[in-house]
């Protein structure tokens, strides 16, 4: 396979620019002729969806909740980055890109990046024009903070709810399109294959949530906007539904994936209670703007924390980070969180950390920390039952954001052609860790204003056959999706599919999680088929096809993991470097940081499928840094 | 602890439903509500009984997603909270409880507890938006908001459409969600243009989708997972009264 990377040449503020000129356009009165499907309707989607029916194309949105406003990218809480520079810090777009690019351990596209940081500035203009109603300050403009990894305050909010408040701006967008005809909108309704004809992407099979239907969707030009894998761990701080069905599927037709081991850890969710436990509650890192993380300096100190003085307390990060404190990078917050839990210095249940707002509170006041904080506070209290005002909050990491993605050219498309991934669906921008408040920064540039234009390139470019649902491809994809779907049910095992997902999670999270080690993956790599081979044989899943299923639709998704997760830890165990989420206990500096090998590892892995049972082949897209300068991050 | 259930099933639109009992001694104090009903869900997949259907995604109070009355009350006893963020400590052993889908004529059931909220999409369909094409905008601190519209703009905006406010009103109004939209829109300057056309064409469509009329009842602003005010209920009805004046032809024209 050939990895085009389509990358432009010249100096890199002005790539973006040019790449736009030179692209072909599609005529005004010709964009109607053209159809094309988004599936997913999250930020990504959404605003691609809205922006693709605003230029005139026909578009079909595909989302499996019940309402477009469902997407997951409500649940973000922190903020969006822009390069505004409306604090007059210092901020630029260049600061923006070489934040990234550093953050992101030297294994982003500059290209990408830079393109990013410069689009940053449009998606706030253009959110606020749709009436997200972003913090202000009292003369009426937009406030920032600052946010995890960054000494700049770019970081825009709508209280503890940005990404709500973004998303419903791109949904009302969406619907708006709806409701003049240019979008149909299909709910509840899942995508399970990819339909590809003379190698171009075609249409999509999808199955009606509510009555089992199977139905074929054909078009020009198929988008992925169906966010992260980040489920494959069955506990993270993804939604339920949360799936990597579509860009697996779209994987076992031809799209390569690219670096599928990078999994991002969130440094601040709430601790894990018990083996009933459905999911993990994120609390936004922006708590660590005013919150001290401590733990006993004391090994097995089982005194409540308001009994531990101040001088047996080690605050671990303003130790060995004192220049970024309790800001460091999420992939250093949570190693060093699990470290002192390895020490034995954990809290709670042992896998906690203390996250602390008495400094805060007497400093500003408990009234200013409820009114930056009040909803995570409130949140806190509903699930841990303790007022984190009184009593400081428990916090262990989490999995939260998957780098890795379907591998996409410059221009979002993934190496089928016509078939693009959009926001977190691809692997483009984050490199080996994201920064905070970067994913929204990213899946709004995807759909509002790269999306838009490259489509039109390819659409104005290629020659596309007209195809119908006779088409032979069309018969395979269709069928597939219906064998598959009786075969679940005819198990009739003895497991639930969510027993079985428990146990790879727990699996993924012991030996592909925080850190990883070759005999760990191994292990892994083996156990990993055996179960897969027991799904098939035992799963059980009641009902029929025909019907609301829960049951079934979640089956398929945890099949897919349970495939998935082996491309996850084989990834893992070929990048024989750590860099940013990825860490190899194999590769650290004496003082436990990262440890990458740029000789060997500057590179872009992306897997491409090589039929059932076989081994992927491994495809390197070489990275090259002409502007930021490969050296090992320091937040010392 | 042990919880006696009483829980609504009901196959499909089709069918009639009726409440099934379900002895469930295996709740444990931290689950939240959804959790105890995914312990509850294993095992009855386990005696080869179809799991309970419910509508759930984040499970941490924002998608909107769940929902459903316990014991009368939409969302259950705990004020300011979805289910999905109810926990367990809030309930005693031994405690009987009846689970019910949201019950109004503009949300057919669908399955159990699951219930299709799709005219809340067709009620922001309708007008609920700032008509602002992508590449359209001046920079972002060329509009100016004064803060505490902002505020009061944002307050409106934390509605999470789960549809609590609907079921918990005894004419099933869906005045609170559409004044909450109308308020978000209407307090910032950027909605300024279509404000009064917004507000008709919402209305409408309300009508259409067959909610009920609001009649101050207040019993949607005690139930709302994100407290939102009966204030929003007031404004919508300011801005209406004074679009069906001002704006006559176009309250007819819509009205057909």
């Amino acid at each position: 396979m050939e990895l085009k990377s389509r990358i432009p040449s010249g100096p890199i503020e002005q790539r973006w620019e040019r790449h736009r000129f030179e692209m072909k356009l599609v005529n005004p009165a010709n964009k109607r002729k053209y159809n094309i499907i988004v599936v997913g309707s999250g930020l990504a989607g959404a605003s691609a969806s809205a922006s693709l029916a605003e230029l005139g194309y026909n578009v079909k949105c595909f989302c499996f909740q019940d309402s477009p406003r469902r997407a997951h990218s409500i649940a973000a809480q922190g903020g969006i980055n822009a390069a505004k520079n409306y604090q007059n810090d210092g901020d630029s777009i260049y600061r923006l890109f070489y934040d990234t690019v550093k953050g992101g351990d030297f294994r982003a596209r500059e290209s990408n990046v830079y393109r990013l940081a410069q689009i940053s500035l449009n998606i706030i203009d253009q959110c606020v024009a749709q009436g997200v109603p972003f913090a202000r300050e009292y003369g009426g403009t937009l406030t920032n903070r600052s946010f995890g990894g960054a000494q700049v305050s770019r970081t825009f909010y709508a209280r503890g709810q940005t990404g709500q408040q973004l998303l419903l701006g791109a949904y009302q967008a969406l619907l708006r399109q709806v409701g003049a005809g240019n979008v149909k909108m299909f709910s509840r309704t899942e995508m399970l294959d990819l339909i590809v004809i003379d190698g171009k992407a075609r249409g999509i099979v999808t199955r009606n949530l509510i009555t089992g239907k199977i139905d074929l969707h054909l078009a020009d030009a198929v988008v992925l906007g169906t966010g992260g894998y980040g489920n494959v761990f069955y506990l993270s701080t993804n939604a339920k539904g949360s799936n990597c069905t579509a860009i697996w599927r779209a994987y076992k037709r031809g799209a390569a994936f690219g670096n599928p081991c990078f999994t991002q850890i969130h440094p601040t969710c709430i601790p894990v209670t018990g083996d009933y436990q459905s999911k993990l509650t994120l609390m936004s890192e922006s708590l660590r703007n005013d919150g001290r993380i401590w733990v006993p300096k004391k090994r097995g100190d089982t005194r409540p924390p308001h009994q531990i003085p101040e001088e047996e307390r080690d605050y671990y990060l303003e130790r060995k980070y004192p220049s970024f404190g309790n800001l460091v990078p999420r992939d250093v917050a949570s190693r060093n969180a699990k470290a002192v839990c390895d020490e034995g210095r954990g809290v709670g249940s042992e896998l906690g950390v203390y996250l602390d707002f008495a400094d805060a509170i007497r400093r500003w006041g408990k009234q200013s920390i409820r009114e930056r904080y009040g909803n995570l506070f409130d949140m806190y209290e509903r699930i841990a039952g303790e007022n984190p005002y009184e009593v400081p909050m428990r916090i262990y990491p989490a999995i939260h954001y998957t780098m890795g993605g379907l591998w996409v050219d410059y221009n979002l498309m993934t190496t089928i052609p016509g078939l693009y991934a959009i926001g977190e669906a691809n692997f483009s921008d984050h490199g080996a860790n994201r920064l905070g408040a970067s994913a929204l920064m990213q899946g709004l540039a995807d759909g509002y204003f790269i999306l838009p234009y490259t489509i039109g390139d390819y659409l104005a470019s290629t020659k596309l056959e007209t195809v119908d649902a006779s088409h032979s491809a069309v018969r395979d994809a269709e069928t597939g999706v219906a064998r598959q779907t009786n075969r679940l049910l005819e198990i009739r095992g003895k497991r639930t599919a969510a027993s079985f997902h428990r146990e790879l999670g727990r699996l993924l999270w012991d030996e592909c999680g925080m850190s990883r080690n070759k005999p760990g993956l191994k292990k892994a790599l083996q156990r990993i088929p055996e179960l897969r081979e027991e799904f098939w044989k035992n799963v059980n899943v009641l009902g029929s096809g025909e019907e609301l299923n829960q049951a079934l639709e979640n089956a398929g998704r945890v099949a897919d993991f349970l495939e998935f997760g082996g491309l996850m830890c084989l990834d893992a165990l070929h990048r024989n470097e750590s860099c940013g989420g990825h860490f190899r206990e194999e590769h650290q500096t004496p003082d436990g940081e990262a440890l990458r090998d740029d000789t060997h590892f500057s590179y872009v892995a992306a897997w491409e499928y090589a039929g059932p049972g076989k081994a992927p082949a491994l495809n390197k897209e070489p990275l090259i840094f002409e502007y930021v300068h490969p050296a090992q991050r320091s937040y010392k | 602890m042990k919880l006696t259930l009483h829980i609504w099933r009901q196959k499909n639109p089709n069918h009639v439903g009726r409440m099934v009992l379900y002895e469930h001694n295996k709740v444990n104090r931290h689950m939240s509500f959804l959790e105890m009903l995914d312990v509850l869900n294993e095992e009855l997949i386990a005696k080869g009984e179809d799991p309970i259907a419910f509508d759930h995604d984040c499970r941490e109070g924002i998608c909107g997603s769940c929902g459903f009355m316990i014991n009368g009350v939409a969302h259950g006893p705990q004020r300011g909270t979805t289910v999905c963020q109810l926990h367990m400590r809030h309930f005693k052993d031994g405690d009987v409880l009846y689970l019910e889908p949201w019950r109004a004529r503009a949300f057919p059931v669908v399955k159990d507890l699951v219930v299709d909220r799709s005219a809340f999409d067709r009620i922001i369909t309708s007008g609920g938006f700032i008509s602002v094409p992508t590449g359209n905008a001046p920079d972002g601190n060329a509009i100016p908001v004064p803060k505490r519209n902002a505020d009061l703009a944002m307050d409106a905006a934390t509605c999470i459409g789960c549809g609590a406010c609907v079921a918990a009103c005894p004419n099933a109004a869906a005045a609170l969600f559409t004044g909450a939209k109308i308020t978000h829109l209407g307090l910032l300057p950027q909605g300024q243009p279509e404000r009064y056309q917004r507000v008709l064409n919402l209305v409408v469509q309300v009508k259409q989708e067959l909610f009920g009329s609001c009649t101050n009842i207040g019993e949607c602003e005690a139930v709302c997972p994100k407290e939102i005010k009966l204030e929003v209920i007031a404004r919508m009805n300011r801005d209406y009264l004074r679009a069906s004046w001002t704006r006559r032809g176009d309250a007819l024209r819509n009205e057909e």
